[in-house]
């Protein structure tokens, strides 16, 4: 008798431990090496082995390090990043884009604080103003290792066959030359609508070149709000472009890497409205793996008539890495040798094609296209971060979603700037 | 319980050893229940609670808990048309499925149950098979067949109706929906169908053979011999069809994240956009509660009628 209550307890003790234990998740391991996780989204087949060499050098100069890369596909980053930020375990060192979502990390603990590190022990260089999209509140979290613009990146020749050897430098003769490339049975714009972020480059560029710098002040922190006349007025002269239906079938629930960069890459669409990045998505992306070559080429968004804006006033934004919160020192040391200048060069030159941060990478930058935006972040007056990544993570949101209905033709200009306005007042702190 | 183990241990020796072996076995009862007892509250149980405490704050996810907002996300859910929109597709789900997949499934279900010739048999593979795919390569794979540029359909079209342009029917707000309920019903009805084939086999052959003797026709020994027999199966293929279609998700989302302009969003694509996507853990929860008070509420009337008939 005794002895069964005895065997009674033991399998209770044993069940409620083994329970215990396995919630308490790892023990410590025996291993020394520290851990590094380390996220990003460049999941191409041309671009993710170069994040696997660059870890794979950084570990043989640390043998006491163990990088471990996880590669996501760009939605399924956000989405993911967004669930592990809500079960406050952040990836030691993880893609970024800075701006309102990072700061939203920053208030909340989630991310280590670099400045110090980053002042005194840094071997290169970033400009300020890039370097200012990765702080908040006066404290560095991370640092982009591209920073580059959005801008009309053009197939040369087949605008050539509708008799533009130069691209459209105004709004009015832009969409002339999208009514020819229709006429002549070319898709004029490829775009991926399906996964909004896309499509939203287009109003807020019409905003930044209509309003300017001013207008957004005014309506983030003034006494204005999206209501007002610049971003009514965007969301219109959007709908004339629309209602030329320049955009390829069935863009709505198109895809930005598998239809948008691959029309372009195949030189199957005119243009397209894209970051830096562009030319290596492109080539990715199409069919032979070589995209369309020295036919490609960029320019800045089209002046408007009458707006206030600036030809030289940029919205783009960089690609960065930031630190989490548990992250060791080792994470730190690692975003150091990302950002040294021999890596970015490194980086410049392969098949990602960035725009480098680091000052004196850009001698490496060979396409003149990137030499162009180079100079264009350079000489930007006012540089305005891609709206969803500068405001508050929900605003972001109701943005893409508002900008979507403008494109399927379910919402008007004014509906749309008023769901931002609503949306941002709700939101801002 | 009490009942089957004082049965079990029962009738050996005096009442007082019967009392004593009665707690003993009280002891191992409860030390058996107690692992599922503590992973029901730790899995099940806790995160309700703890969700239902979020939903009465405006909270981003992963800063402190401070904004009470009481019952102003409730508010604010229930005036968004958005979410009766999402809420409405989830009654269009749910009308479709018991009313065209079920009753398709039965059909054939009553075609490949009979014998088992090797023609039955491979029929009944060929449509179980799609239920065994995951939701999401399910998507991925249903995206390409509608896919505007190169997909099946616009192949099939280009060579059979060249004058019809095809756009894509997952980037047209007005067939989006329609789509998806056409690729649910492909990769559900054959779950449903194994259901009834299941039941359909249980039948003992003799009521069948005792209906005809007695001179019913094949109509009527369908409706008062196969269907009273089938009472459970489909009772039981009603309810995970509706439960299933309330909680539907992973093949919208793979098959463009409820878009066009939230033509094909249901509450738990509603759920994931504004609440994780957005950043807005209090509103979610909010979303999640309102969800799961649906399922139960199903779920209670569901089992009272099930319940009463059995009386």
């Amino acid at each position: 008798m005794n002895m069964r209550k005895g065997i009674v307890g033991i399998v209770a003790i044993l069940m409620v431990v083994s329970l215990m234990v396995s919630c308490s998740g790892k023990t410590k391991s025996e291993n020394s090496k520290v851990t590094v996780n380390f996220w990003h989204l460049d999941s191409n087949d041309l671009h993710y082995p170069e994040w696997e060499k660059i870890a794979a050098k950084f570990m043989e100069t640390h043998p006491n390090v163990d990088i471990k890369i996880t590669v996501l596909e760009n939605e399924a980053y956000k989405s993911k990043l967004a669930t592990v930020m809500q079960s406050g375990n952040p990836p030691d060192i993880f893609r970024s884009w800075g701006g309102g979502v990072m700061n939203s990390y920053a208030e909340s603990g989630l991310l280590k604080d670099i400045t110090n590190e980053y002042k005194n022990k840094w071997d290169s260089k970033i400009g300020e103003g890039a370097v200012g999209v990765y702080s908040y509140k006066g404290k560095i979290y991370g640092l982009p290792y591209t920073m580059g613009g959005v801008g009309i990146w053009y197939n040369k020749e087949l605008l050539a066959k509708v008799g533009y050897n130069t691209p459209p430098e105004t709004w009015n003769d832009f969409l002339d030359c999208v009514k020819k490339l229709k006429a002549a049975g070319i898709t004029p714009i490829a775009l991926g609508e399906g996964d909004k972020w896309p499509g939203h480059f287009w109003w807020v560029y019409l905003a930044v070149r209509l309003g300017g710098k001013e207008a957004f002040d005014k309506a983030t922190i003034g006494n204005g709000s999206f209501n007002d006349e610049p971003f009514v007025k965007a969301g219109e002269l959007l709908q004339e472009l629309i209602a030329l239906k320049p955009f390829q079938e069935g863009f709505l629930a198109a895809t930005y890497g598998g239809d948008q960069a691959a029309l372009m890459g195949n030189g199957k669409a005119a243009m397209e409205l894209m970051g830096q990045w562009a030319p290596a998505v492109e080539i990715g992306s199409s069919a032979d793996k070589k995209g369309i070559g020295d036919k490609l080429g960029f320019m800045s968004f089209p002046a408007v008539e009458g707006g206030k804006g600036k030809l030289t006033d940029l919205m783009g934004g960089g690609d960065g890495l930031v630190i989490g919160k548990n992250a060791p020192k080792e994470a730190v040391e690692f975003l150091k040798y990302i950002t040294s200048v021999e890596n970015e060069k490194f980086l410049t030159t392969g098949p990602l094609g960035i725009v480098p941060t680091a000052i004196g990478a850009e001698t490496a930058l060979t396409d003149p296209n990137l030499v162009a935006i180079n100079k264009a972040v350079s000489q930007a007056a006012y540089f305005q971060l891609y709206y969803d990544q500068y405001l508050p993570p929900a605003t972001g949101e109701v943005v893409k979603d508002a900008t979507q209905g403008l494109f399927a033709g379910t919402m008007g200009p004014k509906e749309v700037a008023a769901a931002v306005a609503a949306s941002y007042q709700a939101e801002k702190k | 319980m009490d009942g089957k183990v004082s049965a079990i241990v029962g009738n050996n020796g005096s009442p007082g050893k019967k009392v004593q072996a009665k707690s003993h076995d009280k002891a191992l009862f409860y030390a058996l229940l107690l692992p599922a007892f503590l992973l029901v509250t730790l899995f099940i149980i806790w995160p309700v609670v703890n969700t239902v405490f979020y939903s009465f704050y405006d909270w981003n996810g992963f800063g402190p808990l401070k904004n009470f907002v009481g019952l102003k996300n409730l508010r604010t859910l229930f005036r968004d048309p958005l979410f009766w929109n999402a809420l409405r597709n989830n009654g269009i789900v749910i009308l479709f499925s018991v009313c065209v997949q079920l009753p398709i499934a039965f059909l054939l279900a009553l075609l490949v149950s009979k014998s088992s010739s090797r023609p039955t048999i491979f029929f009944r593979t060929v449509f179980f098979l799609p239920y065994i795919l995951s939701e999401i390569i399910t998507g991925v794979i249903w995206r390409f067949i509608y896919h505007p540029q190169f997909g099946l359909l616009q192949q099939i079209f280009a060579k059979f109706a060249p004058d019809y342009s095809y756009t894509g029917f997952l980037a047209d707000p007005k067939t989006v929906f329609v789509s998806i309920l056409f690729v649910i019903f492909w990769k559900y009805f054959g779950f449903h169908m194994i259901l009834y084939v299941a039941g359909l086999q249980g039948i003992p052959p003799e009521y069948h053979e005792a209906a005809l003797i007695d001179g019913a026709n094949p109509v009527q020994a369908f409706i008062y011999v196969t269907l009273p027999f089938m009472k459970n199966a489909i009772q039981m293929s009603l309810f995970f069809c509706i439960i299933g279609s309330l909680q539907v998700f992973d093949v919208i989302w793979s098959m463009g994240q409820g878009g066009p302009v939230h033509a094909a969003e249901t509450a738990v694509v509603y759920l994931y956009k504004f609440g994780i996507k957005s950043s807005k853990m209090g509103f979610g929860s909010m979303v999640a509660i309102v969800i799961f008070v649906i399922c139960l509420l199903f779920n209670v009337l569901y089992q009272r009628v099930i319940n009463r008939e059995e009386k």
